[in-house]
């Protein structure tokens, strides 16, 4: 660990980011090492304390990993010889000693993956199951977590002391689960995952439109969930998980206006779409297919993938995406989704054939389901009535950015301006 | 090995079973018992007559009393339990699945303190 072997110094921030990076597999392994999560995570915060002091003034080690991995191990049996009623846990830890640093492949991995699987078991509650997983495996401290989803950070530290707790005490194991609940299990796992980035696509609050790092957070965790499911077998909703994400990141640029401000998929710039990861998006989405057995995941992709497979607004196939919302609406029935074919529906049929479906819906709380009333009825001349749903929206969404928009658009009215699809 | 208690909630509201159901109920609950027993894992297990037999007892004041009914005035009520061992909290789910089916009714799973 001397500083002759180290790389180039790094300021205080890539360290941070250097630090993240690793946390979930260091932290996996020290749980499966120790088999607490709490003395885990203790010591792999002490490591991380000293690490901030060092590397920015040493370098960071070449193996980042496996320095804080060896640290945090030697805390972690500092913590088991001062507390003598764990006895036993320091025999059982001690005999598993190993002072090696962890390979690239292999058991780290396997770590991971049965980490998340613990972080999402069935038994604790939805909201415990994204904190935990952005807190173990994303490495998130309890007061971002707070501020993503809008909790008092007390709050978000009681959830995950709870959860902790649950797991240790009802002994939710440590484990990838058999044959039998794999398929089960993964659903609740790709679920969370898809809750984050959610939450990173339009935050619920914040003075920010999105939360890109959640966005971000979310692509890493199910990259790493796909490169670890290779044990379990790789199902094609990962992968369409992953294409969903990766095409909903690459029209981020043009997504939100250099003011803040979203802009929607018909005003966007599409040359500032990220063509790179559109490019990944669409090879994922041609395997889905390929594969033939689609799912909810894959479907939302498969419509990603129609949208931005089109240079300009007029040319998109809205014949394929009403197709593909039919599809998802056979396998998951939902207003929500409903209302996304509706939006489709409108630029194949017109807008009052949309709007009698649209009318159909229960929606009444959900803003999406205002704005996009409000912009049918503007297409059909009747601007009265879509201010009255302008108006409606804006008072049902939370989100800063959104609401911004939606008094931008009821301004135009009556001013004869552009058609188009009318959520961002 | 840890405990777990695997109990068993009725409703007032639930309608009386037909003695075709009740008797199918005791079958199947006898299979999954011998299950449990073969495998190693049972512990103790019982079903509790109606929630209108219960006495309640109340030794924390001046002087202990003693009254008919049940402690608390809500309509769910324990109706049987099993006490198992095992491995894990998946473990213990798993032989809840299989109670809950051969019984009838969601069953709640709830470690016990190893203390």
């Amino acid at each position: 660990m001397g500083s002759e072997d180290t790389s180039p110094v790094l300021g205080a921030d890539a360290v941070a980011t250097v630090v993240r990076a690793e946390y979930g597999r260091v932290v996996a392994g020290l749980i499966r090492r120790f088999g607490d999560i709490q003395l885990a995570e203790d010591a792999l915060g002490e490591a991380i304390v000293i690490a901030l002091e060092r590397w920015p003034r040493d370098g960071v080690p070449p193996n980042p990993a496996g320095w804080l991995t060896t640290t945090a191990s030697r805390k972690a049996l500092d913590h088991l010889r001062r507390e003598r009623v764990r006895d036993e846990k320091y025999a059982e830890a001690a005999m598993l000693t190993d002072d090696t640093p962890p390979e690239p492949t292999g058991p780290v991995k396997d770590d991971r993956l049965r980490l998340i699987f613990t972080c999402c078991h069935p038994a604790l509650a939805e909201p415990a199951r994204v904190a935990l997983t952005l807190r173990l495996l994303g490495g998130l401290t309890v007061a971002e977590i707070a501020s993503a989803f809008l909790v008092p950070e007390t709050t978000m530290a009681q959830r995950i002391t709870r959860a902790k707790a649950k797991i240790a005490t009802a002994r939710i194991p440590y484990r990838v689960p058999g044959p039998d609940d794999v398929a089960d299990r993964l659903d609740a796992v790709l679920a969370v995952l898809y809750l984050v980035h959610n939450e990173g696509y339009l935050s619920r609050g914040g003075e920010s439109a999105d939360r890109e790092d959640l966005a971000l957070e979310a692509i890493r965790l199910t990259r790493a969930l796909r490169s670890l499911a290779g044990d379990i077998g790789s199902p094609p909703e990962v992968d369409g998980l992953l294409a969903l994400m990766l095409l909903s990141q690459a029209r981020r640029p043009a997504r939100i206006d250099d003011a803040g401000r979203l802009v929607t998929l018909d005003e966007q710039d599409r040359a500032r779409w990220d063509t790179g990861l559109i490019d990944e998006g669409h090879a994922l989405v041609r395997e889905c297919l390929r594969r033939g057995a689609p799912g909810p995941y894959q479907i939302q992709a498969a419509i990603q993938a129609v949208h931005t497979d089109a240079r300009d607004v007029s040319l998109t196939d809205w014949g394929q995406v009403v197709a593909l919302y039919d599809q998802l609406l056979r396998l998951r029935p939902s207003p929500v989704v409903a209302l996304n074919r509706a939006v489709a529906l409108a630029e194949l049929d017109g807008p009052q054939v949309a709007l009698a479906v649209v009318d159909e819906l229960e929606l009444t709380a959900y803003a999406p389901w205002h704005a996009t009333r409000a912009d049918l009825l503007r297409r059909l001349g009747r601007d009265d009535d879509a201010g009255r749903a302008y108006a409606a929206a804006i008072a049902t969404t939370p989100n800063p950015a959104e609401r911004a928009w939606l008094a931008s658009r009821r301004d135009r009215l009556g001013h004869g301006w552009g058609e188009g699809p009318g959520t961002p | 090995m840890t405990q777990y208690l695997l109990s068993v909630h009725g409703s007032v509201d639930d309608e009386t079973p037909t003695d075709e159901v009740v008797q199918q109920m005791y079958a199947d609950v006898g299979r999954f018992n011998d299950k449990v027993r073969e495998a190693g894992k049972w512990v103790f297990a019982g079903g509790l007559e109606p929630i209108t037999t219960a006495t309640t007892v109340d030794a924390t004041g001046e002087r202990p009393t003693v009254t008919d009914g049940p402690y608390s005035e809500a309509k769910e009520f324990l109706g049987g339990f099993w006490v198992i061992e095992a491995a894990d909290l998946d473990e213990a789910l798993q032989w809840a699945k299989e109670g809950s089916a051969a019984c009838g009714g969601p069953v709640e799973v709830r470690p016990f303190n190893p203390a």
